[in-house]
């Protein structure tokens, strides 16, 4: 098992460094002068070329990159250039609402796709299957941003259920933070509960042709004991798999739904940061999601190798 | 069974027909007869036409303001109402299809095309493979609309700019595909055979290799451009995308936010062609796997 993991965890390198090199070199690579941004149309070229040495930027690249690197690698990703913060401590107030928002919809999406999944296996052929997979397939073909803007008409601007935008945290109480969450988590939600659906359905039907099944139902025991500790557990391999590229998918997919709902989330602030060239800040944002998308995936391996011992062989 | 029959669907006649086919032709005539198949060619067919007739169909600038039509709900003079602006909502969601399919198939076209090149090289020299596939899986495990907005942000908006980074970003599962393929087919005897003949490299694979892996790649190729019309309309959507003086739906979309109560049709109509186009293609796709693929169609 440790050997597995440790195999698991070299593989994970490329997935942190080839996203970050890729946005290093785009960065740096680009034109726009963040010097020359901070301190706007006034400033002398004296005063530009001092905090161009001051932030390092009249290095070379390859040195920059070096530097950058060791920042890394010593945990300092040095001070953000519009917020004059250090950028550890920015990223933690603004990833939380994004793993907040993430967590939520992955919860949702989840309850939605296994429920609706094995509805639609246990009926198979039926209306109601039907149903479900007709509602699928529109629902893997609808753009997040189109349904935030839908879920606003209906439920915030007609029935005033919900606020338009805005963002309470936690602490506020959980029926202030639920009133702000929901939406946004839904809208993000809701394609890769349809995948989720799709893919509980195809798998629980495979299943269910399995011998074993036959096995377990001749022997007389009850439909709920096959299904819910027989079937299920082997179903659900191919739905974690869904559901850690789903997380993996929202994390950086929340740009959109953080503009729409004004959530102060990570994604949100990739954005604005990127249109004020503020290196850093970009960089250490970059850095967050590849990190949380490493852990994820490398917790996803693990359930994987506890739900089927025969992974950790191989 | 002769080989004769393998390679001449024509003369079959009845039931046993789906057994034999192997041409192309004969996938075209099966994809025809399968109706989600014919329902999601004709969607795609009238919403490309609609996009290349646009100025024949609506004709003048869609993007022309005029203050005092401002917020009329659909009618039939303007048949999806006006905007904030007074713009014709029919025209602009005609005229925004044209950005949001060309970019759609520039993307498919240039991701598709460097992936299959990509993929047979990875595919037959191992060296160039290990490296690839650890580009591709940090690619694969990174989401693409962080690095598209980051690289479209940084070169400023426009059509190149989205035509790039998505065709970046959707190289990767591609690649990863026809690589796979190729493993699989390299391996076949008739690969073995064209090379104890002496058949060079290069021909090895466009008169062999690449008919065998085209029915995947012509299914990963539908998925790709829903996912390129999809990632261009989120990029315009959220302004790092093709800019404001081009028009997409995505583009439509981004201001009618601030509207939706006032006026919800501005939000209605660009997302429903979106929403129409992007299903169109995924049931194709799914169609054309069940087509090229009868294993997985008989599971379903």
């Amino acid at each position: 098992m440790l050997r597995y993991l440790f195999k698991r965890f070299l593989l994970i390198l490329p997935t942190i460094f080839v996203p970050l090199i890729l946005v290093f070199l785009l960065l740096r690579l680009s034109p726009g002068d963040p010097a020359g941004m901070m301190l706007g149309d006034q400033a002398t070229p004296e005063q530009i070329a001092a905090l161009r040495t001051q932030l390092g930027l009249d290095q070379p690249v390859w040195m920059q990159f070096v530097l950058w690197l060791k920042g890394i690698l010593t945990l300092d990703l040095g001070n953000s250039i519009f917020f004059r913060e250090p950028v550890m401590q920015i990223i933690p107030r603004y990833a939380t609402v994004t793993i907040l928002l993430t967590a939520v919809a992955l919860v949702l999406a989840v309850v939605i796709g296994v429920t609706l999944g094995l509805v639609s296996a246990m009926n198979r052929n039926k209306p109601i299957d039907r149903g479900v997979v007709t509602t699928a397939v529109l629902g893997i073909s609808l753009p997040e941003f189109w349904f935030a803007l839908l879920l606003i008409f209906v439920f915030a601007v007609t029935l005033r259920w919900f606020p338009v935008a805005g963002y309470n945290p936690p602490d506020a109480g959980i029926i202030a933070f639920g009133a702000t969450i929901f939406l946004p988590a839904l809208a993000l939600g809701v394609r890769q509960s349809a995948l989720m659906t799709r893919m509980m359905r195809s798998s629980m039907l495979d299943v269910l042709n399995e011998p074993y099944i036959t096995t377990a139902r001749a022997q007389g025991l009850p439909e709920t004991t096959v299904l819910g500790r027989y079937a299920m557990r082997t179903a659900a391999m191919p739905v974690v798999t869904v559901a850690g590229l789903s997380a993996g998918y929202m994390l950086g997919g929340a740009v959109a739904i953080e503009i729409i709902f004004a959530l102060p989330g990570l994604g949100r602030m990739l954005v604005e940061a990127v249109g004020r060239r503020d290196y850093p800040l970009v960089e250490g944002g970059v850095l967050t999601i590849s990190l949380v998308l490493a852990v994820l995936n490398l917790l996803i391996d693990l359930i994987y190798a506890i739900l089927d011992p025969r992974i950790r062989y191989q | 069974m002769s080989i004769t029959q393998a390679t001449s669907p024509d003369r079959l006649t009845g039931g046993d027909e789906e057994v034999f086919v192997t041409t192309n032709k004969s996938v075209w005539q099966r994809l025809m007869a399968n109706p989600t198949a014919v329902v999601s060619i004709a969607a795609l067919v009238i919403l490309s036409l609609s996009a290349i007739l646009a100025p024949l169909l609506a004709p003048g600038n869609p993007l022309k303001v005029s203050p005092a039509d401002r917020f009329i709900p659909p009618g039939l003079e303007h048949f999806f109402g006006t905007d904030n602006l007074g713009r014709d909502m029919f025209k602009m969601v005609l005229h925004g299809g044209r950005t949001s399919l060309l970019v759609g198939l520039v993307v498919t076209v240039i991701s598709m095309g460097i992936a299959v090149v990509l993929g047979a090289i990875s595919g037959f020299y191992r060296q160039v493979d290990v490296v690839l596939m650890r580009l591709v899986d940090g690619l694969m495990a990174f989401p693409g609309i962080v690095l598209a907005t980051a690289a479209a942000g940084i070169m400023g908006p426009s059509m190149t700019t989205v035509i790039t980074s998505l065709s970046i970003v959707l190289i990767a599962p591609s690649l990863r595909i026809v690589r796979g393929q190729v493993l699989v087919v390299r391996e076949l005897q008739m690969i073995e055979a064209a090379r104890s003949v002496g058949v060079p490299t290069l021909r090895l694979f466009t008169r062999y290799i690449l008919p065998a892996v085209s029915s995947p790649i012509l299914v990963q190729a539908s998925f790709i451009f829903s996912a390129a019309v999809l990632g261009e309309a989120g990029l315009s959507f959220i302004g790092v995308g093709i800019g404001p003086k081009e028009l997409s739906w995505g583009n439509a979309l981004t201001e009618a936010r601030n509207y939706i109560s006032q006026a919800p049709w501005i939000v209605l109509f660009p997302g429903l062609a979106l929403m129409l186009t992007i299903l169109a293609l995924n049931l194709l796709g799914d169609s054309l796997r069940d087509v090229l693929d009868p294993r997985l169609a008989r599971r379903r």
